[in-house]
């Protein structure tokens, strides 16, 4: 039985004045999947990521989420159901970590109590942060807060914006595992942008390669391991694969 | 020193419209600044227009910008047919609203932009509607440097409030004024401190809001909130009493003599019943519109002042006549009632420490090589053109003073000649002598009571200042005048209204 398509771009671009940041993409993703979406900066992966949740308004084309059009709902009602994390973390400095988690529920009119623990508990933070401000927290732990608030009113989409950009590596790699073991506890849809190869590679069921607003390749990481993908998505496979190389011939 | 404790008892009445009218300006300043600021901050175009509108407001005078306002509400008055005042507390409002615009919007644009993109990122993210956006996170996050500005604009509105008084607005400014015309030193110092010691507390209590908003204490700037606006409450309270009948307002332009006679005119009024209010230190022109408007529905005018300004008349009449042609003048076109002469006449004149002059046409002789000190208008005004025509007055130097300053300048010397005037106590005084006018040229400057056209029909009010009419001779305005203005053991204007009141035989002698 083919899994339902949670979303679909079809034929969407985004254009600046004269530059398309992104050029005509088409690809749909299967719900229960984790998809990265990767390329070097400018690729348009961003851009592609942020019409789902209509932070950007396509030029032309049209997202579909659970097949219905993104524009149909207003923005405010759409963006309720999608969780979205990105890279300058972006919490309320003037609320708790308690009222940060809960905003997503507190706008909907809906009761937070109980909700917050859960929530704690669910990206590994002591429950008793949550009566602490944003700006006593380290960089990781604000990113898990981030990622509560994103999951706390239980959308069924994440999207994760370049959301370990600004990680130190340790770090970095131990959210990169916890997010991976949320989206199949709570069997979620998740599309995570990187420039970061090897983080896709280890997290994702599939990786999407843009480059200059095009998509230049759609695999499995297996596949790429292996060769595939064409030149483009094969030079981003070639830096950790090199770089384990190296450490390999140092050890 | 207890001249200094009975100037304060001044300050309640006053403070209490000071308190309206700036908090009123803040209010309204507040109401148009949000909005604006809000819609500058989305919008850089918007901004450069507002914020240069309001940069360019704060560059005129304070003084300046309230007195731009009588003209311009007037011609607005006249365009739309009349009934917008033109003084009192609508100038002062506008002109203040104006004032305090600037700091209001450019902390809150500056709030507003200072707060991080990624948060407002996150605001519609979460899927927050615009409102909640506002409310949740951009009110909050902007509003310690909004508030800030806030503080500014209520500091610099309370301090321009006191320019008030010369739109008659009441404000502290009126001591402020009053007592430096009557050079009343602890008048000035009352209203000063009172006007300042407002401003510290109301910086103050803002700032405790600012704090509590920034270190996120929300008892703290909600108490400050309620006590800043309990503060309003009270202070104004002088302002909601009720009042024992109806009430009238007294004018007075801005020297000693118009302020005794607006108290001796407010104390007869008070014992007919009446509420009065002081409208004192209006401009000499201000003065006549006022009345005429309504605004003040009583006042002392000279005659010749409104002979040769408001009717432009350039011939010289008999007193009487010419008064007769006032009455019916301002009856007609105005609607103002003159309800009589005072009996007496507080004419310019020339006058000179020198003991070889006695006619302005000896005077012509030797001008060349004196000085003339005038008041601050005279040299403005059509008497000044007549005079010197009529006897080819040229002198070597023309330096204008206010009036006190103008005294000092003629006993000092820097002034060999000044345009005094004939009711001033400090003529007699100082020894001057006045020279006399042989060929005419100077118009009669009867004082004459005008009353707006409210009452100028109102028998009761015309019943209560009847007896001040044709019953003050020069000699005892001159005395009263002269309790005033004197250096020393000064008196204040209301003690020599009382003063004059005895001795014109309008109150008993206490026992």
């Amino acid at each position: 039985m083919p899994a339902e398509t949670a979303i679909a771009w079809e034929g969407v671009t985004k254009r600046y004045r004269d530059t398309a940041a992104v050029d005509d993409v088409s690809v749909a993703v299967a719900a229960g999947s984790f998809v990265a979406l990767v390329g070097g900066s400018g690729a348009g992966k961003s851009t592609l990521l942020q019409c789902v949740n209509r932070l950007v308004e396509p030029t032309a084309g049209r997202v579909l989420v659970h097949g219905q059009d993104v524009r149909d709902p207003p923005a405010p009602t759409l963006r309720r159901g999608i969780g979205y994390v990105f890279q300058s973390i972006g919490l309320f400095p003037h609320m708790t970590v308690g009222e940060n988690i809960a905003i997503g529920l507190t706008i909907a009119g809906q009761a937070a109590r109980g909700r917050i623990d859960e929530m704690l508990d669910l990206v590994d933070l002591p429950r008793d942060m949550a009566a602490r401000m944003p700006d006593a927290l380290s960089g990781g732990q604000r990113q898990r807060v981030a990622i509560a608030r994103a999951l706390a009113p239980a959308p069924s989409i994440l999207l994760l914006d370049e959301a370990f950009g600004a990680l130190d590596p340790v770090t970095r790699d131990t959210l990169g595992q916890a997010v991976r073991a949320l989206h199949d506890r709570l069997a979620l849809t998740t599309i995570l942008v990187t420039h970061d190869m090897a983080e896709a590679l280890l997290l994702a069921d599939r990786v999407l390669v843009m480059a200059r607003g095009r998509l230049v390749a759609d695999e499995r990481p297996r596949a790429l391991l292996d060769g595939a993908g064409g030149a483009a998505a094969q030079a981003l496979v070639a830096v950790p694969r090199d770089q384990a190389a190296r450490m390999g011939r140092l050890a | 020193m207890s001249s200094f404790v009975d100037a304060l008892s001044r300050v309640p009445p006053l403070l209490a419209a000071h308190v309206q009218l700036a908090a009123a300006a803040m209010l309204l300043a507040l109401v148009i600044g949000l909005p604006l600021g809000l819609w500058s901050a989305r919008r850089p175009g918007v901004a450069r227009v507002v914020l240069g509108f309001a940069s360019l407001v704060q560059t005129i005078p304070g003084l300046a910008l309230l007195a731009l306002f009588y003209p311009l509400l007037l011609s607005l008055s006249t365009l739309v047919g009349g009934g917008i005042p033109a003084l009192g507390f609508l100038p002062a409002l506008l002109a203040l609203t104006l004032y305090a615009l600037l700091p209001i919007l450019r902390n809150l644009v500056e709030g507003l932009r200072g707060i991080d993109d990624g948060v407002l990122r996150a605001a519609d993210a979460v899927g927050m509607t615009r409102t909640q956006k506002l409310r949740l996170v951009e009110a909050p996050l902007a509003a310690p440097v909004a508030v800030a500005g806030l503080r500014t604009a209520a500091v610099w509105t309370i301090g321009a409030a006191t320019l008030s008084t010369t739109v008659g607005c009441p404000s502290l400014g009126d001591m402020i004024f009053a007592g430096l015309q009557t050079q009343s030193w602890s008048l000035v110092l009352a209203g000063c401190v009172a006007a300042a010691g407002l401003a510290l507390v109301v910086d103050a209590a803002i700032g405790a809001i600012q704090t509590g908003l920034t270190t996120r204490r929300r008892w703290l700037w909600r108490g400050a909130t309620a006590l800043l606006a309990i503060g309003v409450a009270t202070s104004t309270l002088p302002l909601w009493a009720s009042r024992g009948g109806p009430v009238v307002v007294v004018g007075a332009k801005n020297f000693s003599e118009q302020y005794i006679l607006a108290r001796l005119i407010g104390d007869r009024l008070t014992r007919a019943g009446y509420t009065v209010e002081y409208r004192d230190g209006l401009g000499s022109a201000v003065a006549f519109q006022a009345v005429a408007g309504g605004q003040v529905d009583v006042y002392v005018e000279y005659a010749g002042t409104i002979w040769n300004g408001a009717m432009a008349r350039r011939d010289v009449v008999p007193r009487p006549a010419m008064i007769a042609a006032i009455r019916d003048w301002a009856r007609a076109k105005h609607g103002v009632g003159l309800l009589g002469g005072l009996g007496f006449e507080n004419a310019y004149a020339f006058a000179t420490r020198r003991r070889d002059l006695a006619t302005i046409a000896d005077l012509a002789r030797v001008a060349p090589g004196l000085r003339l000190g005038s008041d601050l208008e005279f040299l403005e005004r059509p008497e000044w053109a007549a005079v010197r025509d009529r006897y080819g007055l040229r002198f070597a130097g023309t330096t204008p003073y206010s009036p006190t300053f103008m005294y000092r300048a003629l006993a000092s010397g820097r002034a060999d000649v000044i345009t005094a005037f004939s009711s001033d106590g400090r003529i007699a005084a100082d020894r001057l002598t006045v020279l006399t006018d042989p060929a005419g040229a100077i118009p009669g400057y009867d004082a004459i009571l005008l009353a707006s056209p409210a009452r100028a029909d109102d028998a009761r009010f015309r019943a209560a200042l009847r007896p001040l009419i044709g019953h003050i001779p020069v000699a005892a305005m001159r005395e009263a005048n002269y309790r005033v203005d004197r250096d020393t053991d000064k008196e204040t204007p209301e003690a020599a209204a009382h003063w004059l009141a005895r001795r014109v035989g309008l109150e008993e002698q206490l026992p």
